[in-house]
């Protein structure tokens, strides 16, 4: 499939080459490394195809989502899918000719504003593979401006479980330590604790999620206040649908600002592709993983766009490189500015605010139930509720539909869910959600 | 072009959504006070203003869809429509990364099935699909490779051997894992120097990481013997398998002694680039790596497809979640369409780079005229410098005539190197063609090359002056309230 040649043409060029048969482009190579069998079906048609996948997906079964947890069931405009399924944006390579690559380029540049207006910070790249490796190279690069070998990494313990797990995976050859601080009652970053530790240690690096994985409002400016009498680099991992509500990152110093961007236009696809963010201050562009494309001239002075500082990148430094990333995610990031060119602040706003409302509605509705709040704090659209025999509910609840959140033994927090709502869900979908969870409590 | 904040008006709208059916809060309601976001520069623009402004940005570009992208070592071959249809059932796409299994049994099965299907064509014991990419596949790689050693109490294996054709991502991952590179000679075939490498061989060797073909398009025929030297020193052999499309169906690298491979499904498999993104990297090992992978592991009871998460020694996660799920689907369209027919792929790529660079290869240097090519190939310029002429000057000179250019200056192993591979799904026509314009270019730099210097001219912009770009960066616009025009800062 897919091989334009007739048997002609092929019979020719080999001929040309002096070849009699395909076999004899590999003659050269000892016939005992390419002896393989291979156990393979036969080709299937286009429409055996379609067939073969739609009855793989009837063994999928359509829920409902309350869940949040790093992925979002948000509504994404149908331009966007139309736009981002675009042969000249869908198959081209990263911009290495950039005389032939504006659209990409531009695209970026444009997406690299975006991020900085949200993050308020100075300077963006053209994105990373996704948040949770995003906050990975924001570490790897906190460590490379603190120039220093050893010491500790702090991480608050609102941050996504997964996203802990995925740095420690790219530290593991670091002689840095991670270690935790915990939440306080409020669900927020223990402020005293926080404060203890760093007059104690040296702590190089501290993170902090905004909101944070229960959901609440983490005080950046108290803890940028902290962090910045100790000379710690603050890396926060931000929300980018919360930050049309909430105030940035940058206005409470920070200096790295990673998220996900699956909320700004990306199906949840069973987790991917997604594509992460990273933004910073600009004395540390030189720092700074991955792409970044700049504003510059052509030889007549007409503007256009081009990739820059390559000489951070592996292709150019090889084993100095800021990161071993190749390019960036690229079709993600041009449908994350689609989304926000197309939603505009007051689109953006309108996503937070319904899913805000919505949330609140459901949250009051299962308070009703006999469920509790496990924390005092302040949260948007996503929060833990605990109730007896939460988990058995919670699997009651799947086999009819709805996945309310995640439970969070995992964690230590028995008979918690942790439950997300947004702008996509209705309010008929939580009423009939109610009664179904009335039924089972009966 | 202008810029999307150049074209913005206050009040425009370009969304719909459902009104509000509970009651509306306010952020003040919510929000600690001195957490409310005042300021907030996001365009407002009309539907109809996005689809114009990216349809005309997506038109400033040279992509698969329109023409030949030679860019050796990237593959940029056909991307099959069918993989996007079936990627976009709403079955597939509207999953949340958590379902638990029962739910998702779909689902669960597409990645078994590639999984499989990825450890029959590169004859693994075991294969990882969480990698976003081939970098990241890397990464895991030597991560796999560094808690091999760890277990076996190997604490004096900190080097990797790199050849020096690899590509840079190779050496910049050892690093981050905290490897030592060492580099490793090509010799005059264009082959890893096998007296180098086993000069370079020692104790300390943890491994050797190879590409093969390698980036000079060259069958390192010693593969097999280089897995044994490593084998006996408890070392292991990392194979890069950027180049895997042109063995897929005719070798398994698992069976050379390969312990770790990364696969790009973007390239061997036909997912399309986006641009520069999603890629995916799924990762191959043998039976010795096999208790190191990343959780969690998709497996199969016989009964129902599920997630496992106990794999005591794991290296971790290196994504939130499970990878690049919609990217999967193509690559497993594309390798059920091809079905036990794959070598053809293969074969073809060998066959079009084979006959390209023997149209070519009088015209440029051929640095290994006693290596046959395999599904890409390496020419030298330098014999056009003599006119000031450099291999950019004939990429950008390419451009004009409708072709994207080849990678240029890699491998750094040869001067002024045009690296070129055409892939299977371009008809000799189109080859062809685009030997003839070659042809025309050596010319106009011999007769002319005050063209080439000035090229490209019929692109959307002209030459872009690169050193000035670098030497003041302006790396974003300033958006001014509601994104109305604003001047550059």
């Amino acid at each position: 499939m897919f091989i334009p040649h007739s048997p002609e043409e092929t019979e020719s060029l080999l001929r040309e080459l002096g070849l009699v048969s395909l076999e004899d482009l590999f003659s050269h190579i000892d016939k005992e490394l390419l002896n393989s069998s291979f156990n393979l079906p036969t080709p299937k048609s286009e429409e055996e195809i379609r067939t073969f996948f739609k009855e793989i997906a009837q063994h999928n079964r359509d829920l409902i989502y309350f869940t949040g947890a790093g992925s979002y069931d948000r509504i994404i405009p149908s331009a966007l899918e139309y736009l981002i399924s675009r042969g000249e944006f869908l198959t081209p390579y990263t911009p290495y000719q950039a005389e032939a690559s504006q659209g990409t380029l531009q695209a970026i540049f444009e997406y690299q504003t975006l991020i900085c207006e949200l993050t308020a910070m100075e300077v963006a790249n053209a994105s990373m593979y996704d948040g949770a490796s995003a906050l990975a190279e924001a570490v790897l690069m906190g460590r490379n401006i603190r120039k220093s070998a050893e010491g500790k990494i702090l991480l608050s313990e609102g941050i996504n479980p997964l996203y802990k797990q995925t740095v420690k995976t790219y530290l593991t050859n670091s002689a840095h330590q991670i270690e935790e601080i915990k939440v306080s009652p409020e669900g927020i970053t223990d402020l005293s604790l926080l404060e203890d530790y760093l007059k104690k240690e040296r702590v190089d690096i501290f993170v902090v999620q905004y909101p944070n994985f229960f959901g609440f409002i983490e005080p950046l400016k108290d803890i940028g206040d902290i962090v910045h009498k100790y000379g710690t680099i603050f890396i926060v991992v931000a929300d980018p649908i919360a930050l049309s509500l909430l105030k940035p990152p940058g206005y409470f110093g920070a200096d790295i600002v990673v998220g996900e961007g699956q909320q700004l236009g990306l199906p949840m696809n069973f987790g991917g592709p997604y594509v992460g963010f990273f933004a910073t201050r600009e004395k540390y562009i030189r720092k700074l993983p991955g792409r970044l494309v700049g504003m510059a001239q052509d030889i007549e002075g007409k503007r256009a766009f081009t990739l820059i500082l390559q000489t951070r990148e592996q292709h150019i430094r090889r084993e100095k490189a800021t990161s071993n990333i190749c390019t960036n995610q690229n079709l993600m990031a041009l449908a994350n500015l689609i989304y926000l060119c197309l939603l505009g602040r007051k689109g953006l706003q309108e996503v937070a605010l319904q899913s805000l409302s919505k949330a609140i509605y459901l949250k009051e509705r299962l308070k009703s139930l006999g469920f509790e709040e496990v924390f005092s704090g302040k949260h948007l659209w996503e929060f833990p509720l605990k109730k007896e025999n939460a988990r058995k509910l919670w699997d009651k609840l799947l086999k009819k539909g709805y996945m309310l959140g995640i439970p969070l033994e995992n964690l230590g927090l028995k008979n918690t869910l942790l439950i997300a709502v947004t702008e996509k869900r209705t309010r008929q979908e939580i009423d009939n959600l109610m009664e179904v969870l009335g039924g089972e409590l009966d | 072009m202008e810029l999307i904040f150049e074209t913005a008006q206050k009040d425009r709208r370009g969304y719909s959504l459902p009104p509000i059916d509970v009651e509306l809060r306010k952020p003040e309601d919510i929000i600690p006070s001195e957490y409310v976001r005042e300021e907030l520069n996001i365009p407002q623009l009309s539907e109809l203003d996005v689809i114009r402004h990216f349809t005309k940005l997506s038109q400033l570009n040279y992509a698969v869809d329109t023409t030949m992208i030679p860019l050796g070592s990237c593959t940029m071959k056909y991307n099959p429509r069918i993989g996007e249809e079936i990627a976009s059932f709403s079955k597939f796409k509207n999953v949340h990364p958590l379902s638990p299994s029962e739910s998702v049994q779909g689902t669960l099965r597409i990645a078994y099935e590639l999984k499989e299907l990825l450890k029959e064509l590169g004859g693994f014991a075991e294969v990882s699909l969480q990698p976003a990419a081939g970098a990241q596949g890397e990464l895991l790689g030597l991560l796999l490779i560094r808690a091999y050693h760890k277990d076996r109490g190997n604490s004096d294996k900190k080097k990797i051997l790199i050849p020096d054709s690899a590509h840079g991502t190779n050496p910049a991952t050892a690093k981050l894992c905290g490897f030592d590179v060492v580099t490793v000679k090509s010799d005059t075939n264009g082959e890893l120097s096998w007296e180098d490498f086993l000069k370079k061989l020692d104790d300390e060797v943890a491994a050797l990481m190879i590409t093969n073909p390698n980036t000079l398009g060259i069958f390192e025929r010693n593969i097999k013997r280089m897995a044994e030297k490593l084998h006996e020193k408890d070392a292991l052999l990392y194979m890069d398998g950027a180049n895997f499309n042109a063995l897929v169906g005719i070798a398994k690298p698992g069976e050379w002694g390969v312990d770790v491979m990364h696969f790009n499904l973007h390239k061997t498999f036909a997912t399309p680039h986006g641009g520069g993104g999603p890629g995916s990297g799924p990762v191959g090992v043998s039976e010795k790596l096999k208790d190191y992978l990343p959780t969690p592991q998709v497996e199969y009871d016989g009964r129902k497809y599920y997630l496992n998460y106990n794999i005591p020694k794991s290296v971790g996660r290196l994504l939130a979640f499970h990878g690049h799920f919609s990217v999967w689907i193509k690559a497993l369209v594309y390798i059920l369409m091809c079905g036990n027919e794959i070598d053809n792929v293969a074969k073809y790529a060998v066959l079009n780079a084979r006959y390209l660079k023997y149209l070519l290869k009088g015209i440029f240097r051929d640095p290994y005229p006693q290596s046959p090519c395999m599904h890409e190939f390496v020419l030298s310029a330098v014999n056009l410098l003599r006119y000031k002429v450099t291999a950019a000057d004939i990429a950008k000179r390419l451009l004009d005539y409708g072709f994207y250019a080849p990678t240029m200056y890699f491998p750094l192993v040869v001067r002024e190197a045009l690296m070129i591979e055409p892939t299977e799904t371009e008809n000799p026509d189109t080859l062809k063609a685009f030997a003839v314009v070659m042809e025309k270019i050596v010319k106009e730099a011999r007769d002319n090359p005050e063209i080439l210097k000035k090229s490209p001219q019929k692109t959307p912009v002209k030459r872009i002056k690169e050193a000035e770009a670098n030497r003041k960066p302006i790396f974003r616009f300033r958006v001014e309230k509601d994104g109305v025009k604003a001047p550059l800062a």
